[in-house]
């Protein structure tokens, strides 16, 4: 006798279509999630929904329009965009910049990453249903929006850094406003720890979820809080400095056991790491100009660079290849961390729960505008 | 003729028409609690410091298009709320909302167990939407949802047993009378049983930690995901309404009902010239601002460590505090 499966007690995996209009999947993210009960058994992660082509765009802008395309990846952490690519050109053209530069770029670049942690903090936490948190750490980044308001006049979008340095000097007064911003950003760090980094619940939604080993993060080519939180070290700013890293006293926070609540510890730690920065950036701010000697048309000499930095969510690098004749790059290449990271989401995913889903989006902190580009 | 149809009838009525205005006046409450709480101002167009945000909401609600999904299975889906709301508003009919007969609808001497078995009608609210939606997001949360609703239910009405001993009566009435007699709030004697009446009661009516089934991040909304208009703000009401129940019901049992805090104590008899509703409301209001406060504090639960919580640490505790209860109460 065969025994076939009664068509009343057949079992079947639900697929269930997470976004790309969906709450949690921070943008137009979505996720083909196949389950079994509540256990997700597979996903396919779906993107580019708003790939723009900034890459091929800017084969066709010249140099300096390019820092505006740059904005619109990282939406979220605009300034390191510029600063990366700024770099890049400055690295491919030989070109100094003055210290004071230098230290200013550090700044914004710290600010922006104060600002980009506090949106994943608010939310992370409000994935898993800590809503206070979300519009507490949106409080703080209203002041940072604030201070790059000063600065250069847009709360977004900043398009603030220039080849060869910055457009403007810091106006009168701006850096004790950020000195005072610091002190208002240490009070309030605590305030979400006290919510969070003891809270039973968030302790049992948050450890032993996500466990990814060093050598699979590696593997991966996980970077930036996922890469350290599994206990790898590697944060460029220490190995291979840029601006005026090198300068600084400053440490990176490791996890140890690469689950959800390491990357959340890092993150945090990471604004304190963030806050001593800025303050050692602003005691020692040197005088000077804040743009060096850069040709009027910029236009490099044949050849090609890489150049990577810190960003909020990891190694943010440029490749950029200049066939020496033309205003504008010949190949023009992002390595975007928010793209490297999330294919570590599939098997970080794979063998959880349905809730876990939008924590792990959450921890592996992707902002899509860059991932699709 | 008067007093058996007309006063009850009253009475109704002005009831079911109070617990919807409380209903609505509680979400503006919470809304204003946890706005303050995140550092915020919360409504404040309508209506000085928003006050009227509480009518013009319902009417929006009413004012929505009430859209039907193609696939569903149509009279289900007007069921679902309906079953939602009604439960919740029945159970009002055997609360004391003061020592004087005019303010309660009817003492009847099993009210607790009619509490108990009226708002599990409420459960079927929610599975019928969530499979009546034909819809998967719906249908995951209508899951967990019946399956968390039947798992707390065990525990709290486990822990209303212990509750039953010491007070030798399940007339809601009978109760508060016994706090009278007994000289105290029963939360003094069944600290233990109250907090797992609280914990399960925040369960029960879906509210956060526990608000699973309404995840708006997982699931876009839960059970109620397809509806809209009138038929979504009646879940809406549900859950409010629950809440309200689940205050009031806590009151009578842990807080003294409508009593003054220790009401054979002489020296605090200066207290008397407070209407006894006003003891009651004010207590009332005491827990709403308690749920709201927690769901402004905490993330949520997952599904799996609710159940564990459920069936391995609250069950297990009912049990016990029963057992403990009964000798206790032999022996004394």
């Amino acid at each position: 006798m065969t025994t076939a499966p009664s068509p009343m007690f057949d079992t079947d995996e639900l697929v269930i279509n997470m976004g790309p209009q969906h709450p949690s999947t921070h943008g137009v993210l979505r996720l083909v999630l196949k389950l079994d009960g509540e256990k997700v058994k597979d996903v396919d992660v779906v993107m580019g929904y708003v790939h723009r082509g900034i890459e091929k765009l800017s084969e066709n802008r010249d140099w300096t329009q390019i820092i505006l395309l740059t904005d619109r990846m990282d939406y979220v952490a605009a300034a390191t965009n510029n600063l990366g690519y700024c770099e890049t050109v400055e690295k491919l053209m030989e070109i100094e910049v003055p210290r004071r530069a230098r230290y200013i770029r550090t700044i914004l670049a710290e600010l922006q990453r104060i600002a980009s942690h506090c949106l994943w903090l608010g939310t992370h936490a409000m994935d898993i249903g800590a809503m206070t948190v979300f519009l507490y750490a949106f409080r703080e980044r209203e002041l940072i929006l604030d201070l790059f308001e000063e600065y250069c006049g847009a709360r977004l979008t900043y398009n603030s850094m220039r080849v060869g340095g910055l457009p403007l000097d810091i106006p009168t007064g701006w850096d004790e406003k950020v000195r005072a911003f610091c002190d208002v950003m240490e009070a309030k760090v605590p305030e979400y720890e006290e919510l969070l980094t003891n809270n039973r619940i968030w302790l049992e939604r948050t450890r032993g979820i996500g466990v990814i080993s060093a050598e699979d993060a590696i593997g991966l080519g996980l970077c930036g809080p996922p890469l350290r939180g599994s206990a790898v070290y590697r944060d460029v700013r220490k190995d291979e400095p840029y601006a005026a890293y090198d300068e600084f006293d400053f440490e990176v926070p490791l996890g140890t056991r690469g689950d959800t609540y390491d990357r959340y510890l890092i993150r945090l730690e990471e604004f304190r790491q963030s806050i001593r920065i800025i303050r050692q950036a602003l005691d020692g701010l040197p005088e000077g100009p804040v743009m060096g000697k850069v040709p009027r048309l910029l236009k490099p000499k044949a050849g090609e660079t890489y150049h990577a930095i810190e960003s909020p969510k990891g190694e943010l690098g440029y490749f950029i290849v200049s066939d020496g004749r033309a205003t504008n790059p010949y190949r023009f290449r992002v390595r975007p961390p928010s793209f490297c990271n999330l294919q570590g989401l599939r098997p970080l995913v794979i063998g959880h729960l349905v809730a876990d889903v939008v924590a792990l989006i959450g921890t592996i902190d992707v902002v899509l505008g860059e991932v699709d580009r | 003729m008067i007093d058996t149809i007309v006063i009850p009838l009253l009475k109704i009525a002005v009831l079911v028409n109070g617990v919807l205005v409380a209903v609505t006046f509680t979400v503006l409450m919470e809304r204003k609690v946890i706005a303050w709480a995140q550092s915020r101002l919360g409504p404040m167009r309508v209506g000085p410091y928003g006050i009227l945000q509480a009518i013009v909401d319902p009417i929006k609600l009413i004012l929505k298009e009430d859209i039907t999904p193609a696939k569903a299975d149509k009279w289900m889906f007007t069921l679902a709320p309906i079953l939602s709301l009604v439960p919740a508003l029945v159970v009002f009919a055997v609360v004391p909302f003061g020592g004087d007969e005019l303010f309660y609808v009817t003492d009847i001497n099993v009210g607790l167990l009619f509490i108990i078995a009226v708002t599990s009608i409420g459960v079927y609210g929610i599975i019928l939407a969530g499979w009546a939606s034909n819809s998967k997001y719906p249908l995951l949360a209508s899951l967990r949802a019946s399956a968390q609703l039947i798992s707390y239910e065990i525990a709290v009405t486990m822990t209303l047993v212990s509750v039953i001993l010491t007070a030798g009566t399940l007339s809601m009435i009978g109760i508060v009378e016994a706090q009278q007699e007994a000289g105290f709030w029963f939360f003094f004697v069944q600290p233990v049983a109250f907090v797992l009446v609280l914990i399960g009661g925040l369960a029960e009516t879906n509210r956060a930690p526990f608000d699973m089934p309404e995840a708006e991040q997982e699931l876009t909304g839960g059970f109620h995901t397809e509806y809209s208009g009138m038929r979504f703000s009646m879940f809406f009401l549900a859950e409010y309404a629950n809440m309200l129940v689940i205050s009031a019901v806590v009151v009578v049992l842990f807080w003294g009902g409508w009593l003054r805090p220790f009401p054979n104590v002489a020296a605090l008899s200066f207290l008397d010239f407070i209407p006894s509703w006003v003891w009651f409301f004010g207590k009332m209001f005491g827990f709403l601002y308690l749920f709201i406060w927690i769901r402004a504090t905490l993330p949520r639960y997952r599904y799996d460590q609710l159940m564990r919580l459920g069936w391995k640490i609250l069950i297990p505790i009912a049990i016990g505090n029963i057992v403990v209860t009964a000798v206790v109460k032999v022996l004394l």
